[in-house]
């Protein structure tokens, strides 16, 4: 795991940008495998991408959906339900804290069964409970062979056995 | 995927409808003060009918499309949209057919309602009808270049001309084809450049537009 500037970001998620260097995924250059690269890629930042006016379900399904990972409601509900959502699968995001917002969002990471996970202050509005609950999501991504790449101000500590921590700052 | 997003901004549309409202009443309101202000003289009302229809489902169709692509680059919907697997152009092409059906389809109902203020003949309401029916998605697939770069440049008059001269076209015809149907001469051609002009936008505007969505969010 290596912990990155935000700025960093964009270099990972859209290659495009790029100008000097190169990233590689699975050996070959992102440039040149644009679709193939999204699918195995999961990128959550700053902005939510949900909408207010849908429901908390609807929310997720569209995002994962949009992500490459159809689901049905039953495996929305039991997503929302690990996030601490049960019960308000229902109400539309405008009625949820930023906390809420946060998980709803953050929920993705249990339905789309990416291997790369990129994160931008991923425990930003959330609560000490929901952070435990982020933590052992990452633990469990990584001891199943997935990569995070992530960055956060809190401190987090992880077990896993290849961390890479680099302080900015 | 292309259903999930037409499903998605559709429902969006239901769930405020305030939106959608508001473009219909504006284009009701537009076409229906004409003939309250020139006066009722029926061979002017007639005459004019077809541009003040054409002009005013212009308008109405801008004033929404301003608002699709900026409200999903504010909740970063957008950024999703890029980072998905899917096409970009094909996200863009359903977002384009739901603002249409959302959009384009109730002024198509309504253009031979307010047709009737204008006292044009049964055909000519026909042809006006179909004639939109065609232009309406013609104006929504092309509005994607202005809306994805306005991020960039200042939301302004600037864009709004570089978008305009694809727009023309579709006007002058569509206003023809009804002129020419009164005129008593053949429509035929004024509709198949309509759908030309749809076909092609179909095939090159949702993949231009995919390139300055990329280009505007680099």
């Amino acid at each position: 795991m290596v912990v990155v500037k935000p700025a960093c970001y964009a270099c990972y998620v859209d290659c495009q940008i790029l100008s000097v260097g190169e990233i590689f995924w699975s050996g070959t250059a992102i440039r040149s495998l644009n679709g193939d690269y999204f699918a195995a890629m999961t990128y959550i930042g700053h902005l939510s991408g949900t909408k207010d006016d849908l429901t908390v379900i609807e929310n997720l399904r569209i995002s994962s959906a949009l992500a490459g990972f159809e689901i049905n409601d039953a495996q929305a509900s039991e997503a929302l339900e690990y996030m601490g959502l049960g019960g308000r699968e229902a109400l539309p995001v405008k009625v949820l804290s930023q906390g809420q917002r946060r998980r709803v969002v953050l929920a993705r990471l249990l339905v789309c069964k990416t291997s790369l996970w990129i994160l931008d202050e991923p425990l930003v509005a959330l609560d000490v409970m929901a952070v435990r609950l982020i933590q052992g999501l990452l633990e469990q991504h990584l001891k199943q062979g997935g990569i995070v790449v992530m960055t956060t101000h809190q401190e987090i500590d992880l077990t896993a056995t290849s961390t890479t921590q680099l302080h900015l700052a | 995927m292309f259903m999930w997003i037409i499903k998605r901004d559709l429902l969006l549309a239901m769930r405020r409808q305030s939106d959608v409202l508001t473009t219909l009443f504006f284009f009701i309101i537009v076409v229906s003060l004409f003939p309250l202000s020139v006066g009722p003289e029926m061979s002017m009302l007639r005459t004019m009918a077809p541009g003040v229809v054409w002009v005013a489902a212009l308008l109405a169709s801008m004033l929404s499309l301003g608002r699709m692509f900026s409200n999903d680059y504010l909740d970063g919907t957008l950024e999703q949209m890029l980072l998905s697997p899917q096409s970009l152009s094909l996200l863009v092409l359903g977002k384009a057919l739901a603002h249409w059906l959302v959009t384009g389809v109730p002024l198509v109902l309504m253009a031979p309602v307010l047709g009737i203020q204008y006292d044009l003949p049964v055909e000519a309401l026909f042809v006006l009808t179909t004639a939109l029916l065609l232009g309406t998605p013609v104006l929504s697939l092309n509005w994607r270049h202005r809306s994805s770069t306005d991020f960039r440049i200042a939301r302004g008059v600037l864009v709004s001309l570089l978008v305009l001269p694809l727009y023309i076209p579709v006007l002058i015809f569509g206003a023809g084809a009804v002129e020419a149907n009164m005129a008593g001469v053949g429509f035929d051609a004024h509709l198949s450049l309509i759908g030309a002009f749809l076909l092609v936008s179909l095939v090159f505007a949702p993949w231009a537009a995919a390139s300055s969505l990329r280009v505007s969010l680099e």
